[in-house]
């Protein structure tokens, strides 16, 4: 079996999500990788099991994108073609399948076992377990769902890629402004500290702020605290904003209503932080403190600032 | 009556015929009062738009997930149904608001048996003027995303516009899959929709922020928070909705390349272990120790 893996790139280097798809893709057969864009040396993707990397112009549609990574399964023989489901990849995963003819599993948490794909479905309530019906096959990974592979590989060698991708029917008109700073993006971080209206206003989030600094974490937020004007939008955690899966999510002041609960109930795992004992959140948490968050947060802080 | 003429008169024959479908079919002048001030303020040379608005049936979100036949199925008893939100809030919502600024009409379209009808009933009432109901029992996202294709790619539509996911499959694969079918752009997450001087402009969630954008001729968009805001039909959009058209056609006979071989429900939490609020240090060991997150 053969593969392809299409990689994101920021500042060179291919993101974690990307690295996590061309692992994935590693552990099934011998894996060539498709960029779009700058690369330094092999982007780090020697290391998790790629073999050779075709590298593509940059600045590219989901159309051409579409047609980039088709042109590389073709060239190299591949049948599955993987990529991470974030922004990207949902605009383009699904347009490779149609081009290949393949049959699409999206958002894959964990490693193939014996063909079958296990995906989170009904917003994390349930897992599903799929197999292709076809020869060819689309894979997109959940980010922060499927860990590295250790010394998988060396050095991957660099080629230039360059087949007829068609034009672009998409003018950019404002380039994105990065939102997050230094800190990992929402749907690759490992640590999350969010809160909720239980802050009682946003004068109040320094403290959130000074516990995700000592811990290095990514803030979040709970819809109505989005919704108010708060936070910004990009912070909002559930169903109808992010959905993450960070090995530790801390919820200070958050009820837990079933769908902020959508967005995060996939985090390894939870400390909920409240002072009404009955805020259904403590169901769904690994850990929990009933207390004043103004008290209980602060002191938090000074704790982890020990280690 | 008049009003209505002298708003229509700038569109085709085969639009003012839907209106007056609509008109008879119990719209009342109501409706059309609100219709006007938005198109007088346009210019009467400006195209009248059509959207395609893509509907998916959904469980409801408090629904008790269960399934049955081996854990193959879906277990849908008691299951209330509804129209997914994010193609009923962000989709519907933001085709039917663009139409009653620049004229034109919504139609929408499920793939489904005929327990879509209700939820194709629902989103007529929130304001789409027509349903068109692909018959069929669909398996994948690739099978829905082609039938969909099949019947949008003669029909000339301005967008096509899908919620970002649906909240049971949540695979986000559909939008992507007709704008290949089709050969037009996917703006995924698109959190607005507007036209300026013909053109459409777009701002879409990237991994670095939000983009604003314009594409030429149509695109395919799966819409995210901001798009629009929830509507609740009114008793007028209910009865109106009985007599709207709806279509049924018949599958063309796509396939699905995926199938679900088995469901599993998540192992039970042990349940919460409480940490004293005086003691914060003590849930910092835990992290550390017990849970190895840290």
């Amino acid at each position: 079996m053969k593969c392809i893996a299409f990689i994101q790139t920021k500042e060179g280097k291919a993101t974690k999500a990307s690295l996590e798809a061309a692992g994935l893709a590693a552990g099934l057969g011998e894996t060539a990788a498709v960029v779009s864009g700058d690369l330094e040396g092999d982007g780090g993707l020697g290391a998790v099991g790629v073999s050779r990397v075709l590298q593509a112009p940059g600045n590219l549609d989901d159309s051409q994108l579409a047609r980039l990574i088709a042109a590389a399964a073709d060239q190299e023989n591949a049948n599955i073609a993987v990529c991470a489901q974030d922004h990207l990849g949902k605009a383009v995963a699904g347009r490779v399948a149609v081009r290949m003819g393949a049959g699409l599993i999206a958002g894959v948490t964990e490693s193939p076992s014996e063909g079958r794909y296990t995906r989170n479905v009904f917003s994390g309530k349930a897992m599903a377990q799929l197999k292709g019906a076809t020869d060819k096959l689309v894979v997109t990974t959940t980010p922060n769902a499927i860990g590295l592979p250790e010394n998988a590989g060396t050095t991957a060698s660099v080629l230039p890629f360059a087949p007829d991708l068609g034009s672009s029917k998409v003018e950019v008109l404002e380039a994105a402004q990065p939102n997050s700073g230094d800190r990992a993006p929402l749907p690759e971080a490992e640590l999350v500290v969010s809160a909720g209206r239980g802050m009682k206003g946003p004068e109040n989030w320094g403290l959130v702020e000074d516990l995700a600094d000592v811990l290095g974490a990514t803030t979040a937020c709970s819809r109505p605290v989005s919704d108010i004007g708060w936070r910004p939008h990009h912070e909002h955690v559930g169903q109808t904003g992010i959905t993450i899966r960070p090995n530790l999510y801390i919820a200070i002041g958050i009820s837990g209503a079933i769908q902020h609960l959508a967005g995060v109930n996939n985090s390894k795992v939870i400390v909920v932080i409240n002072k009404d004992p009955e805020a259904p959140f403590f169901k769904a948490a690994d850990y929990g403190i009933v207390g004043d968050a103004f008290e209980v947060v602060p002191k938090l802080t000074e704790a982890f600032k020990s280690l | 009556m008049i009003f209505f003429y002298a708003n229509s008169g700038r569109k085709d024959r085969s639009k003012k015929a839907s209106y007056i479908g609509l008109c008879v079919g119990g719209l009342c002048g109501f409706n059309f009062a609100l219709l006007i001030p938005g198109t007088l303020s346009h210019t009467f040379n400006e195209k009248a738009m059509e959207f395609l608005v893509c509907i998916s049936k959904a469980p409801d979100t408090t629904s008790r997930i269960a399934f049955t036949e081996g854990d193959t199925r879906f277990n849908e008893e008691g299951v209330q149904f509804i129209v997914n939100p994010y193609d009923e809030w962000y989709a519907l919502v933001r085709a039917l608001e663009l139409v009653e600024a620049h004229g034109g009409k919504v139609v929408i379209a499920s793939v489904g048996g005929a327990d879509c009808d209700p939820i194709l009933r629902k989103a007529l009432a929130i304001g789409a003027h027509e349903a068109i109901r692909i018959d069929a029992n669909p398996q994948d996202a690739g099978q829905v995303a082609s039938e969909l294709a099949h019947y949008a790619k003669d029909k000339n539509f301005d967008a096509i516009l899908c919620g970002k996911e649906t909240i049971d499959h949540n695979t986000s694969a559909v939008p992507a899959m007709m704008a290949e079918h089709l050969d037009v752009p996917c703006i995924a997450l698109a959190t607005s929709l507007d036209y300026e001087g013909g053109k459409a402009i777009l701002t879409r969630e990237t991994a670095s922020g939000i983009e604003k954008i314009t594409v030429q001729g149509t695109f395919v968009l799966s819409a995210a928070k901001g798009m629009a805001e929830q509507r609740i039909p009114n008793m007028r959009g209910i009865m109106a909705a009985r007599s709207k058209p709806l279509q049924v056609v018949a599958a063309h006979g796509a396939t699905a390349a995926t199938s679900v071989d088995r469901f599993v429900l998540p192992s039970e939490k042990d349940g919460v272990k409480l940490v004293d609020a005086d003691n914060p240090s003590e849930l910092v060991r835990l992290l550390r120790e017990e849970a190895k997150v840290i």
